[in-house]
């Protein structure tokens, strides 16, 4: 709100104009920090974040490499043990290696899916809600129509097309996020459209792509950063989900938890080890993301603010 | 009413059409265009040139969305590519399969999901309230396939309590009538029919209700704790209503309408977690056959199930906002 202050205090003098400062992000912190399930959830991700940096580091062997294939029969393939923690995988790779490998992909996927999701969700959200009008209406049908097939299917048919492809897995899982993000931003750009200040900015005359980028965005954008950690969470599930059905990278060294798991129901009699890490690491890193996600809302919530 | 349903109902048109145009385009945008989509490795120029011939890519775009778009209206998907069967009819047939399974894990998910979210309500605070709040924030955040495979590893592989895939015992013939087994075995007075299918129909249940599950349970909390503190449920009970009457008539009923709308957008993920439950447990219904369809990039049944899967979603939740007028005569629909 700077720039309205600065209009308001060229007009009123420096003395009428009193800062308040930026105290909702900061009281949102402190709330964060005293509430335990912030402090869990973000734990969590950041286990997790990382675990996917320095995965080259981390993990105990080379997670393409099948040394121990001599190991492996189709009756009986080595579960935990102290060499290998997470056991052997069907083709002789270390699984805790494989885990901690793909933990990067779920990372990359997860934050670019959202980041494509977000840009142009914001892009339609600020052109709905700024503009109005027939914009508005054009991009709310758009929306109208993309939010008429649950979100995974909706994925699934984007990736279909494209191909075994992490590429496509990043544009499938980022497709459903847009039409949601568009929504939420143009109805808080709309409510805060009626507050005093956006009044008050435009008597004294603010231009409109000012007002809309300058004033208004920067107020709406609250709910889209606790949707965004939300849509993390489905976007871990959803990668997940898209390269259990075999979609995912073509290259099948590449270490993916919902190939993983996909693989794992050939060998449930004789590994079940194989299906239950990788399903129990992508709901943990799931939670991650949810429980901070929540926190995150009832932080910003100002109702609940004391 | 009757104007309001219909509006929603012809809503529906601009809907698909949208729907259908972004599926066309897509398919165009791509390098290659559908011929190297549907060819994939095998692509080579010959064969390229013979795609185009067979399925028309070759004529000009707008013809080609005109003809396309005449065959969508008339509910015609086309051949499925490795079925070598009509997608329409393939749906149809299959659609019972998935309303049957679909409907078992709803109830489960309001069957459980709504007292549960009562009582921690009732009990804000306890550990009953806390262990509600944790089992429900766990469950929105377990994949459905991964719950799938495990209880199909523990209930059906390990203990062997659960047959692990199907609908029915392959040795049971069950005359078909509307597809429903449950209700064809009924039909038929066919009493181990029944049960067979309601074994069946357990653990794929079991998984495909518990997210929804815990979503409802949550929205069940949390709608039911505001209501509790609404000053007309203070009234009823200083005028010394029975505990029981309070909760029903006035807390339940008003607490009814989010949970309603949750339990509206949940037959959407339903419908999505069915591509992945029906892919574990080999059941016949159109979730696994487009599950399937990914992998043999038979596009007729995925852009098929697609647009089926939206109508239906559209339908549901237009019967979810009919519904709020039914409980809540406030609401005036228009």
């Amino acid at each position: 709100m700077a720039t309205v202050q600065e209009h308001l205090q060229s007009l009123m003098g420096a003395r009428a104009v009193e800062s308040t400062g930026s105290s909702l992000g900061r009281e949102a912190f402190r709330r964060l920090r005293a509430n335990r399930i912030a402090v869990i959830g973000a734990s969590i991700m950041l286990f997790f974040v990382v675990v996917a940096i320095l995965a080259p580091w981390l993990a105990p062997h080379d997670p393409r490499v099948n040394t121990w294939f001599d190991q492996i029969r189709p009756a009986s393939i080595p579960g935990p043990s102290g060499d290998h923690w997470f056991g052997l995988d069907e083709s002789g790779r270390d699984e805790l290696s494989r885990i901690i490998f793909g933990a990067r992909s779920s990372l990359v996927i997860g934050i670019v899916s959202l980041a494509i999701g977000a840009v142009f969700g914001l892009l339609l959200g600020v052109l709905a809600g700024g503009l109005g009008g027939r914009i508005d209406a054009l991009i709310m049908r758009v929306t109208d129509v993309l939010l008429a097939v649950p979100s995974l299917l909706l994925a699934l048919s984007v990736a279909a097309v494209m191909g075994q492809s992490r590429t496509a897995v990043m544009v499938a899982v980022a497709v459903p996020n847009v039409p949601l993000f568009a929504r939420l931003l143009r109805s808080s750009m709309l409510a805060e459209r009626q507050k005093d200040y956006v009044s008050a900015a435009v008597s004294v005359g603010i231009p409109r792509r000012r007002l809309v980028l300058g004033h208004i965005l920067p107020n709406s954008v609250g709910p889209m950063i606790v949707q965004g950690t939300l849509a993390l969470a489905t976007a871990v599930i959803d990668a997940a989900a898209l390269s259990f059905l075999g979609l995912g990278s073509a290259d099948p060294t590449v270490p993916e938890w919902g190939r993983m798991l996909a693989n794992a129901q050939k060998y449930t009699n004789v590994a079940p080890h194989l299906a239950i890490f990788p399903g129990v690491v992508i709901m943990i890193t799931a939670l991650g993301f949810n429980l901070f996600g929540e926190a995150l809302r009832e932080a910003l919530d100002p109702k609940l603010r004391r | 009413m009757f104007k309001f349903i219909l509006r929603r109902l012809l809503l529906l048109i601009p809907i698909l059409l949208g729907l259908s145009f972004l599926l066309f385009v897509w398919v165009r945008a791509l390098p290659g265009g559908p011929a190297t989509a549907l060819l994939g490795e095998r692509a080579t120029p010959e064969r390229i040139a013979e795609v185009n011939r067979l399925y028309g890519f070759d004529q000009p775009v707008l013809e080609q969305y005109l003809r396309y778009l005449s065959r969508i209206i008339r509910f015609d998907f086309g051949q499925s590519i490795t079925l070598r069967r009509d997608v329409t009819e393939e749906m149809l047939r299959r659609f019972p399969a998935t309303i049957e399974l679909s409907a078992a894990a709803m109830v489960f998910a309001v069957g459980v999901g709504v007292p549960l979210g009562f009582v921690a309500a009732k009990r804000e605070r306890t550990w009953v309230d806390n262990g509600a709040v944790i089992a429900s924030l766990v469950g929105v955040s377990v994949p459905v396939f991964f719950l799938a495979q495990i209880l199909k590893m523990v209930f059906a592989e390990r203990l062997g309590w659960l047959p692990s895939i199907g609908r029915l015992e392959p040795v049971r013939e069950l005359q078909a009538h509307t597809n429903f087994n449950l209700i064809d075995s009924l039909i038929e007075f066919d009493r181990g029919a029944f049960v067979d299918t309601v074994k069946h129909l357990l653990l794929p249940g079991l998984a495909l209700g518990t997210i929804p599950l815990a979503i409802i349970a949550r929205i069940t909390r949390a709608s039911v704790m505001e209501v509790l503190n609404e000053d007309y449920v203070r009234t009823a009970r200083a005028k010394g209503m029975s505990r029981r009457v309070v909760n029903r008539r006035h807390v339940l009923r008003n607490a009814l309408l989010p949970i309603v709308t949750v339990v509206g957008l949940q037959t959407g993920l339903l419908l999505s977690g069915a591509v992945l439950t029906e892919r574990v447990f080999a059941w016949g219904g159109i979730g696994g056959l487009i599950g399937g369809a990914v992998l043999d990039k038979d596009y007729p049944v995925i852009q098929g199930g697609v647009m089926f899967i939206a109508v239906v979603f559209v339908l549901v939740n237009l019967v979810v906002d009919v519904l709020y007028a039914v409980i809540d005569p406030r609401i005036r629909v228009h």
